[in-house]
């Protein structure tokens, strides 16, 4: 069988659903074979929506998303996607074609160095320059992708290698002597873990991402249930517990709740699941959560201990561990006095915004929530209309809201939320977009008409870079500096792809807006004109304590 | 303050630069990295010295060593008995009036000359860290023109 064939009937092997890629020289042998192979193809308009897509689709699902592109400036137009998905943890397979091995190193036509390109970049990644070793090479990254800590590998696949015949022999297991991660607890470690629990009179659990990667979200709803510990997420946590359950604090951080930042700032536990104390979570890092132990459930050792001083380590997969806790944990903590103090930073500081002269971003976030339940899967772009999609839908599911939170890429949303549309055809997938992220990655829409990919789009049309905007305001005395942004007529644009597209320019119209749009069996652009100079708030200036938040609050 | 850890990792092409790609990245330093196979051909041995202002960078390096998938094994000699050894050539200034110094020198720390040019030799060292500290030293008044080391090997 030829290397492009093992490619393709490995793929099948591992169950891929869908392939986003783009053809081009160094491919040509893997597109021939995609010809006629039982596959789901989805061809993007640019190599980094490929990406882009394989992690939307990623995080939708649990499964491993795959990205194809050829060598050269494809490989590295997938760059900023694979980054994307190594630092939010996303199990992504990208395959690149390669020039033929006896060209490697002389700056051939469309040559680029991808395994040292993405290095530092993917969890793990090959160049495979024996066809023999192609099908064992596959299985070795769908297996480093989808376990431990998931993250992005690559494949460089030479386009010879892809021509070279030999027997297909897929592999029983996968044996890497050098790769085991851990899934259970150390039975001390969650020993200890409960004594400190049942002891504890303030305790917060702060929940990341890793809730949602592993599956943990019945268990940490539970843990958090049976000890009555209020729960505050990350950005990449949200919908690991639900936003509605008396016990949520929100997010944390930054742009967090002041309840949620408070709460942890006072508590004298901090039960960290799945979370990485990033410095958007932990501001100013001498000051955060002085009287707090800690307790740190993490599966990557090196997460534990990075930036905050741990009590209790506990190197494992989430689900696992929580579960382990569950078990150990025979009494409740008495948690009934802070549970009211929870309460009253509840109702002293709620998140709150004015209605100004234009729509409020904060309201059409409020009305896509009404009208959709909760139950659609949100993804955003990056910046104000990122945390103004946190802040103000209530997840309830997890994997329903989908955004960068390490890398913070700008076009991500959109063909994100094409990828997470092809995993769950039966949701509604909104992307909360501004007009300047919208921009970034515009051109999928042909994709989606093609492909019949109906994701709504609500652009949050300020005509600002907001976020930088909102800093320059309040940082760089108002000085606007190239934050001003212009944009197409996004109606027209959209229909000129064969998409359609609504403007709105007052509050009154944003729910017939919405739901046209939900209605419409098409790839929408909803460009809601909203307050030009809206800020996020609260929020946390840059090196300050978290609990030392400016604006937001009533 | 400087540490001695080893790590066997496979021996495939680009693990180097995976090991040293990561110490850039993350800003970590190297003050020396020896490499080389083992009997198990499919394994190399790496000693590398590092530098790490507290415990809990050591801490770090060794873990973000841990995660490379080629990694196999981390050794942290820190605290643990081990054979350390570095091989060092210098080039020094030499002149017969020298000869009874330099090879007494030389005898105390079994060291010795290897090559031999009109003004000049080559001398072959091995030893710990301090032995090599205090034969250079002791060398420093016939003036060094030349100096090469392996970095340090290290065995427990």
């Amino acid at each position: 069988m030829k290397g492009a064939n093992i490619l393709i009937e490995s793929l099948l092997k591992e169950n891929v659903e869908v392939v986003f890629g783009y053809p081009g020289g160094s491919v040509l042998p893997i597109f021939d074979a995609l010809f006629d192979a039982p596959l789901k193809f989805i061809l993007p308009r640019h190599e980094q929506a490929a990406a882009h897509m394989a992690d939307g689709y990623a995080r939708a699902t649990g499964k491993v998303g795959v990205c194809l592109a050829t060598s050269g400036p494809g490989a590295t137009n997938l760059t900023t996607g694979i980054a994307t998905a190594y630092m939010d943890s996303i199990p992504m397979v990208a395959i690149t074609g390669q020039v033929k091995t006896s060209l490697i190193g002389n700056d051939a036509f469309q040559e680029a160095d991808v395994t040292g390109i993405t290095r530092s970049i993917t969890k793990h990644n090959y160049l495979v320059k024996d066809v023999r070793d192609l099908a064992r090479t596959i299985k070795e990254a769908f297996h480093i992708a989808r376990t431990g800590r998931p993250g992005p590998v690559l494949i460089d696949i030479p386009v010879d290698v892809q021509q070279q015949d030999t027997e297909f022999v897929w592999p029983e297991e996968v044996i890497i002597r050098g790769y085991k991660p851990t899934y259970f607890g150390h039975p001390g470690q969650i020993k200890k873990c409960a004594k400190l629990i049942i002891s504890s009179k303030k305790p917060v659990i702060y929940a990341g991402g890793g809730v949602i990667s592993s599956g943990a979200h019945k268990e940490l709803r539970e843990l958090a249930e049976k000890i009555k510990a209020p729960v505050a997420m990350t950005l990449m946590g949200l919908g690991g517990f639900p936003a509605t359950n008396e016990l949520s604090l929100g997010m944390l951080g930054m742009h967090g709740t002041a309840y949620a930042n408070h709460a942890i700032m006072e508590s004298d536990l901090i039960i960290a699941v799945g979370a990485r104390f990033d410095d958007r979570v932990t501001g100013r890092i001498d000051a955060f959560a002085p009287n707090a132990k800690v307790i740190h459930i993490d599966i990557d050792p090196s997460s534990i201990s990075k930036n905050v001083r741990v009590d209790i380590p506990v190197v494992g997969d989430c689900k696992h561990v929580l579960g382990q806790l569950l078990e150990e944990i025979k009494t409740s903590c008495d948690t009934t006095a802070w549970l009211k103090v929870v309460e009253g930073w509840k109702k002293k500081y709620p998140l709150v915004y004015k209605d100004k002269k234009r729509i409020s971003p904060q309201y059409i976030m409020e009305e896509i929530y009404k009208l959709t339940k909760g139950e659609a899967v949100i993804a955003t772009e990056v910046g104000q209309n990122q945390m103004w999609a946190a802040q103000w839908y209530k997840y309830t599911h997890p994997r329903s809201f989908i955004s960068s939170g390490g890398l913070g890429t700008m076009g991500f949303g959109f063909p994100a939320a094409m990828g997470a549309k092809l995993g769950c055809p039966e949701k509604t997938v909104f992307d909360i977009a501004g007009d300047g992220s919208i921009q970034m990655n515009i051109q999928e829409l042909a994709t989606c008409v093609c492909n019949k990919i109906n994701v709504k789009v609500a652009i949050l049309n300020n005509g600002y870079l907001g976020m930088v905007r909102q800093w320059q305001e309040l940082f760089y005395k108002k000085r606007y500096s190239y934050t001003c942004i212009t944009g197409p007529d996004f109606v027209k644009l959209a229909e000129s792809y064969g998409a359609s597209g609504i403007r709105v320019t007052k509050k009154e119209e944003v729910r017939r807006a919405l739901e046209k749009a939900i209605s419409i069996d098409n790839v929408v652009f909803i460009d809601f004109h909203i307050e030009e100079e809206e800020n996020v708030f609260p929020m946390v200036p840059a090196g300050e304590a978290i609990n030392r938040m400016i604006g937001g609050m009533a | 303050m400087r540490h001695t850890i080893s790590v066997t990792v496979e021996n495939k092409p680009g693990v180097l630069a995976r090991v040293a790609g990561l110490f850039s990245a993350r800003g970590y330093n190297i003050a020396s990295l020896a490499v080389s196979e083992t009997l198990d051909p499919t394994i190399s041995y790496m000693t590398m010295v590092v530098e790490a202002e507290d415990e809990r960078i050591l801490e770090q390096i060794k873990k973000q060593l841990n995660k490379l998938i080629d990694v196999i094994t981390i050794t942290d000699f820190t605290k643990k008995e081990h054979v350390d050894r570095e091989l060092v050539l210098l080039k020094i200034n030499y002149s017969s009036k020298d000869k009874a110094k330099i090879e007494s020198i030389l005898d105390k720390y079994a060291a010795k000359i290897v090559s031999r040019k009109e003004n000049t030799v080559i001398i072959e060292a091995m030893g710990d860290q301090d032995q090599i500290k205090q034969l250079l030293s002791s060398l420093q008044q016939f003036g060094i023109e030349e100096m090469v080391r392996t970095g340090k090997l290290a065995i427990a």
